[in-house]
């Protein structure tokens, strides 16, 4: 046992270096060839299924898993990468049981949804281990796209535009490329450097320059990208973090949860990470939840989730709820931090409980707790960072009309930093594909192809 | 609790559950882990003539059709009889006989197709203590290249001539084991019977090729690179079994005639079909093969549950389904159904959609929210949606009351009338006036 795992504060090594690779090891395991085949054999090839209805890009999951279950998973995943290039992530992070997999009538007929998710990377996974990229470009077009972020709207679109022969060019600004899928998401969902190797699979189709620390308002403007380019798309994401607004909030430890997951994926050595013993989340999404495990299987003693709403009106998943609960999480609901206690570094977090208006708004009520905490992390939404002044706005995001449009012509939009989405991966990515079909019509007059 | 012994021309056994002659009743060793599981009888694999015993290939001697998770729905084989050399076989069928004197052991022979050789073979076989004699006209392979097997099976004078002799120099009932490959299987049915035998059994397998390695380009089982036509059997050549059976049990030239039912029969429900449609036993193999011999115990209890539940003798089963299995000609023309979807078992699948609307009448809409309706008004009643259908029960089918409206055709359900008095048949016949 480690002799850090019950040190008070912020410290590293609570879990001996086999302890955390044991618990940051691939958290679904893939199919074996026999388990793919028994998985796909329980697919009913629906008329009109209900999964491809479900999922965001459409993907035609039944003629997929029917090409797993003949013996043919290599075309089954390129039925996958025509819809969506990134399936290979998807496959991992998508929340199926509220899309596809909640979708499937299997679902009404025992309560055990086919399991497309994990026959998708079994299909995805085969064929990107596999030498060279699958998709061949057009002839060239001559005209050059500016993309910015590599994000999964970024790079979905980028490859369907240099699929079209369409010359692109990612400015993207961090060091490395993927976005959320490198920055923002549990290391268990993709392991071994998946964000990476798939982001170096999809530019293998070529035609698509990445640039990095490429910041929009710093080393570029849209302004410039405008003057150079046919057409530009917007996929930047959401670069700020919202602020909890409790008294306090400026206190030692008090993070945000993205600062945390990106850290931590990053990492080299997980055991010098340092985490607290007692560990409170604010936030109901899937960054609450991605924060408060990996508090645990770092070695987090106590880890709260405490959300404002009540548990049905969770972001995050039952499937990702029950993740958590299960790793060890307590999950509190219907209450919110008031104060931040503590002397220079957070000591407690006081919270009172919440009761819903009749509007739908909620106030605070009287009644009032603390939670020990010598780490908080704020959940609580990312919002739009450093927008050019010149684009409208729809709510908080920028405004979008049909694929992409924004409301500046020869330029695209799309991902979270777009109105409309619900920041998923997958629906970043029927995004950034729908605005690179719509910015080839416009550059070429070519009719679009999209899936479904 | 139903009684299941059976007295099959004489031959008793404590269940009609045999084991049907094939490898796994090859020698003593199988045949007493079979009586110990609980078998009612075996069919020993088929013996040749003396002499040098017949050989083998080296390489895979079975080929298979698999379901869903590799269930085994059919296997052909291209082994031939038994390879172990005349008296070691007949010392051992005495020494197992011995020792389950209760069971059906009944010998399977195969001898080239002159009198002698028969003579010889029913005469070396006498004093084994055996039931009966089973004669195999229905190896269709390897052996039947030889003028054996199938061979004589396929021409219906050698089943009599061969069947006769062996009526003639033993006194072991006999059972006439015919082979499926052939057109109407009325016709060696008919010259077994003519020929003296007590019974037939059926079917053999099938002429088969199983599948086409598509490296290789050969079929499969490959030997060496080439493939030759195997036997099949198991769950996939049951309909046709059923139906050769139900055949001979209602043509009135082998009316009465007993018949060992053979062909995919894997559970007690299998058997029991079988029986209903004349089998006096069954004889399993595949089933067998893909499970183990503890099968039995399922099929012994299964039946005897079924029997009990609908308080029947085994006598009361055998044979009950023949008189309604007729002629096309004599199906009622005015019966009339209709599909009728459960919408609260029904999982939204929308397979009977896909079916009827390409591949049948358009007779299912499909509504908002995924609903799928049955339009009577184009409902032919094919059933194909409830074939496809994953939910049992979901689907079934609503028989029309004499009266009613067919809302396809405009026209009241009428009683019963047939093809042969139907006005659009240029051979009707005139109802009497």
């Amino acid at each position: 046992m480690s002799q850090a795992r019950l040190a008070p504060g912020v410290v590293p090594g609570r879990l001996t270096p086999h302890e955390l690779a044991m618990n940051f090891a691939d958290v679904a395991p893939p199919l074996t060839d026999h388990e793919a085949r028994v998985a796909a054999d329980r697919c009913y090839f629906c008329h009109d299924a209900p999964c491809i209805t479900a999922c965001p890009t459409s993907i035609d999951i039944p003629l997929f898993i029917r090409q797993i279950a003949t013996g043919t998973p290599d075309a089954a995943a390129m039925t996958i990468f025509h819809a969506n290039i990134l399936g290979g992530m998807c496959a991992r992070v998508c929340p199926t049981e509220n899309l596809c997999e909640g979708a499937c009538v299997r679902m009404d007929a025992e309560g055990d949804p086919v399991e497309i998710g994990a026959l998708q990377r079994y299909a995805t996974d085969g064929l990107m281990a596999q030498d060279g990229h699958p998709f061949r470009r057009a002839a060239p077009t001559g005209k050059r796209v500016a993309v910015v972020g590599a994000g999964p709207a970024g790079l979905a679109c980028a490859h369907r535009l240099a699929a079209k022969g369409h010359d692109v060019t990612i400015f993207e600004a961090r060091p490395k490329p993927g976005g959320l899928n490198e920055y923002g998401i549990a290391s268990y969902k993709a392991v071994g450097g998946f964000a990476q190797a798939e982001v170096d699979w999809i530019l293998g189709i070529g035609g698509i320059e990445l640039r990095h620390n490429q910041r929009l308002g710093h080393e570029i403007t849209l302004e410039m990208l405008r003057a150079d380019y046919d057409a530009v798309f917007l996929g930047m994401g959401l670069g700020g973090v919202n602020a909890l607004r409790a008294e306090g909030e400026e206190r030692r430890n008090v993070l945000d949860a993205v600062s945390f997951i990106r850290d931590l994926r990053q990492a080299s050595d997980l055991t010098t990470l340092p985490v607290g013993r007692d560990v409170v989340v604010i936030g109901g999404g899937m960054t609450a939840v991605d924060a408060a495990v990996q508090a645990r299987l770092l070695g987090a003693e106590n880890v709260t989730i405490v959300y404002r709403r009540d548990q049905s009106q969770m972001g995050a998943s039952r499937h990702e709820q029950d993740h958590a609960t299960a790793s060890g999480v307590r999950i509190i609901c219907n209450a919110a931090p008031v104060k931040v206690h503590g002397n220079g570094t957070v000591v407690e977090v006081e919270f009172a409980y919440t009761a819903t208006d009749p509007d739908g708004g909620l106030h605070l009520t009287d009644d009032r707790f603390r939670l020990k905490a010598d780490q908080l992390f704020r959940a609580i939404g990312q919002r739009l960072d450093g927008v050019p002044q010149e684009l409208a706005l729809d709510g908080a995001k920028i405004g979008v009309a049909g694929p992409g449009r924004t409301s500046i012509p020869g330029v695209w939009a799309g991902g979270d930093c777009a109105a409309g989405g619900d920041d998923l991966t997958v629906t970043a990515v029927a995004q950034g594909r729908d605005a690179a079909e719509d910015i080839d019509a416009h550059l070429t007059g070519r009719p679009v192809e999209i899936p479904g | 609790m139903a009684d299941l012994r059976s007295n099959f021309i004489g031959i008793k056994s404590p269940n009609p559950f045999w084991l049907a002659s094939a490898p796994p009743t090859d020698k003593e060793y199988n045949v007493r882990r079979a009586f110990q599981a609980g078998w009612g009888g075996v069919v020993w694999k088929t013996l040749g003539a003396e002499g040098p015993p017949v050989v083998n290939v080296n390489g895979p001697r079975y080929g298979v059709i698999h379901g869903p998770d590799r269930r085994v729905l059919g296997i052909n084989n291209i082994e031939l009889i038994t390879d172990r050399p005349l008296d070691v076989n007949l010392r051992e069928i005495k020494s197992v006989k011995r020792d389950y004197p209760d069971r059906a052991l009944v010998i399977s022979l195969m001898v080239p197709c002159d009198e002698q050789s028969w003579r010889d073979i029913l005469a070396r076989i006498e004093d084994t203590g055996a039931d009966g004699v089973e004669l195999n006209f229905g190896c269709p392979h390897g052996m039947s290249e030889r003028g054996m097997g199938s061979a004589v099976g396929q021409v219906p004078e050698y089943i009599e001539m061969v069947t006769r002799w062996v009526k003639q120099y033993s006194r072991m009932p006999c059972i006439v084991k015919l082979t499926p490959n052939i057109t109407d299987v009325r016709k060696p049915a008919e010259a077994a019977m003519r020929g003296g035998a007590d019974a037939v059994s059926l079917i053999n397998t099938i002429n088969s090729i199983t599948s086409v390695d598509l490296d290789l380009f050969a079929p499969e089982p490959t030997i060496d690179g080439k493939g030759a036509h195997g036997g099949y059997c198991g769950p996939a050549v049951k309909p046709i079994a059923l139906n050769m059976v139900a055949e001979i049990a209602r043509n009135p030239a082998t009316y009465g005639l007993p018949i060992s039912g053979i062909g995919g029969v894997t559970t007690w429900r299998d058997a029991a079909e079988f029986m209903a449609l004349g089998a006096g036993t069954v004889q399993v193999c595949t089933a067998a093969m893909t499970y183990g011999f503890k099968v039995v115990q399922e099929m012994i209890s299964g039946l005897r549950d079924y029997l009990d539940s609908h308080d029947m003798a085994m006598s009361d089963l055998i044979g009950r389904a023949v008189p309604n299995v007729t002629d096309w000609n004599q199906l009622n023309l005015n019966y009339v159904t209709k599909a009728r979807i459960d919408q609260d078992l029904c999982i939204k699948c929308g397979r009977c959609y896909a079916a009827c609307e390409d591949t049948s009448h358009q007779a299912i809409a499909m509504k908002p929210g995924r609903v799928f309706e049955v339009i009577e008004e184009e409902c032919v009643a094919c059933n194909l949606c409830l074939d496809v259908c994953p939910v049992e029960n979901c689907i079934d089918m609503r028989e029309l009351a004499v009266g009613e409206m067919d809302l396809r055709t405009g026209i009241r359900r009428g009683t019963y009338a047939n093809w042969t008095t139907h006005p659009n048949n240029p051979m009707a016949v005139k109802a009497a006036e």
